[in-house]
């Protein structure tokens, strides 16, 4: 029987006006791309806060995606500017912590781009698969029981 | 020291400010501890040495200050360094502090008995402020000051040569020893939240338990909130009871800015914070 492939759980952070309307499109243009992905959608990605991405990994997700508009297209004029430097100190911080780019990972993709939402959404996943489980993190998570 | 009672006095005399946060002598002739002078009496008790470790600007956002006027503060560079900080934040008028500017040649650490090259703090070895870059008054002299290996640098090397796991691993063990005391937080000159993240219930971002989950969660939070505002103080890292090596992560943080954004912490008054501002031209090379 041929064993059964690791199926990563990838929580993807997107925003409203680019990332969630480009899915959109891949979605009605009948493009395909992996189901391991779960979106949430965000009003922008300066709404990001780091405290959801390690609340993704504390409720067991193996990677993270956070994807957005290209420069100088967001909505909010300058939401993705701001998170684009925020994103250079935490992926630093993460990284020195354990937790490096190969679960982490960012993109820009427009509202027209849906071809290139399913190409990142593959590569994602390929990278999440190849590294497997986040054990580390995940016996973390196993350990903590809440009290009654 | 005569020198700082006699300015204590003078500018409590005259009204320039209602109060003088300083320090007194400690429990033993090698403590010191935070002291608030309130009248002329009150300032011949301040005194300023090598055991003068203390952040005093951590108060200086309290609320109860904030009522005070123009408060009087005893700092050093790195104490300055933190006020400057502040007030680039908006959370401090500049024209309600007076600063009474300590040269500082560097402080002792972990409770050392002397001034000498085996206990002077870690924060001192790469010191650029040893004369205060922001004061009213100017006091004291410099000497030099006595280097040791720098085994804080070393260890981060060391985790930065680690692959992922391990880096996990060894936060991980770190992490396991907190106990959720929040005394960082609260050292912290920086940490002014009314609200701090970790107390907020609707929803529970932080589990405030002391188990490794939340105590990661708290720790990344922390030192994210503090990337591109640590002044270096290293007050957290001397108030934590578990001796968790906080003060790599915040280094890390400020490396990082240093390098990336060519920014320093509480350095100019006029400049933007880090992360209150950006340029169209930061990196994106990791973003596909």
């Amino acid at each position: 029987m041929e064993e059964k492939k690791f199926e990563p759980k990838i929580a993807a952070f997107v925003c409203n006006w680019c990332t969630y309307t480009g899915a959109d499109l891949a979605g009605t243009s009948r493009l395909k791309y992996a189901p391991n992905i779960k979106m949430i959608r965000v009003p922008c990605t300066g709404r990001i806060d780091p405290v959801f991405i390690i609340k993704a990994f504390e409720k067991g997700a193996d990677g993270v995606l956070i994807s957005g508009c290209h420069p100088n297209d967001c909505h909010y004029n300058t939401g993705n500017f701001h998170a684009r430097r925020r994103w250079i100190l935490f992926k630093e911080l993460l990284s020195f912590m354990g937790i490096d780019s190969t679960r982490l990972h960012f993109s820009w993709v427009s509202a027209s781009e849906g071809k290139k939402f399913v190409d990142v959404v593959t590569e994602v996943v390929e990278k999440v698969r190849e590294q497997g489980r986040f054990e580390k993190y995940a016996k973390i998570n196993e350990e903590f029981v809440i009290h009654e | 020291m005569n020198e700082l009672r006699e300015k204590a006095k003078e500018l409590l005399q005259n009204g320039t400010v209602k109060v003088i946060i300083g320090y007194v002598e400690g429990t033993t002739p090698n403590r010191t501890k935070p002291f608030i002078a309130r009248s002329v009496e009150d300032a011949d008790k301040l005194v300023f040495n090598k055991f003068c470790v203390n952040n005093l600007a951590v108060y200086l956002t309290r609320k109860e200050f904030k009522q005070n006027g123009v408060v009087g503060i005893v700092a050093k560079g790195c104490d300055v360094k933190a006020i400057v900080q502040l007030i680039q934040e908006n959370q401090v008028n500049k024209d309600d502090v007076y600063i009474i500017g300590m040269n500082c040649s560097g402080v002792v650490s972990d409770l050392g008995e002397e001034f000498n090259e085996n206990t002077v703090a870690v924060k001192c070895l790469h010191c650029t402020v040893h004369t205060p870059h922001l004061h009213h008054t100017l006091l004291g002299t410099l000497e030099e000051t006595p280097k040791h290996e720098d085994k804080n640098f070393a260890l981060m090397q060391k985790i930065d040569s680690m692959t992922a796991e391990e880096r996990f691993d060894f936060w991980e063990a770190e992490f396991e020893k907190c106990v959720k005391c929040y005394a960082c937080r609260q050292a912290c000159p920086m940490c002014y939240c009314e609200k701090c993240i970790a107390d907020k219930s609707v929803p529970r971002w932080i589990e405030s338990s002391a188990h490794k989950r939340g105590n990661f969660a708290w720790n990344m939070i922390r030192a994210f909130h503090l990337a591109g505002r640590c002044v270096g103080c290293n007050e957290c890292e001397r108030a934590c009871p578990a001796e968790i090596p906080l003060s790599l992560l915040n280094r890390k943080m400020g490396m990082t800015a240093k390098k990336e954004f060519d920014y320093v912490a509480g350095m100019n008054l006029n400049t933007p914070t880090l992360v209150g501002t950006y340029d169209v031209n930061d990196r994106e090379d990791f973003i596909k």
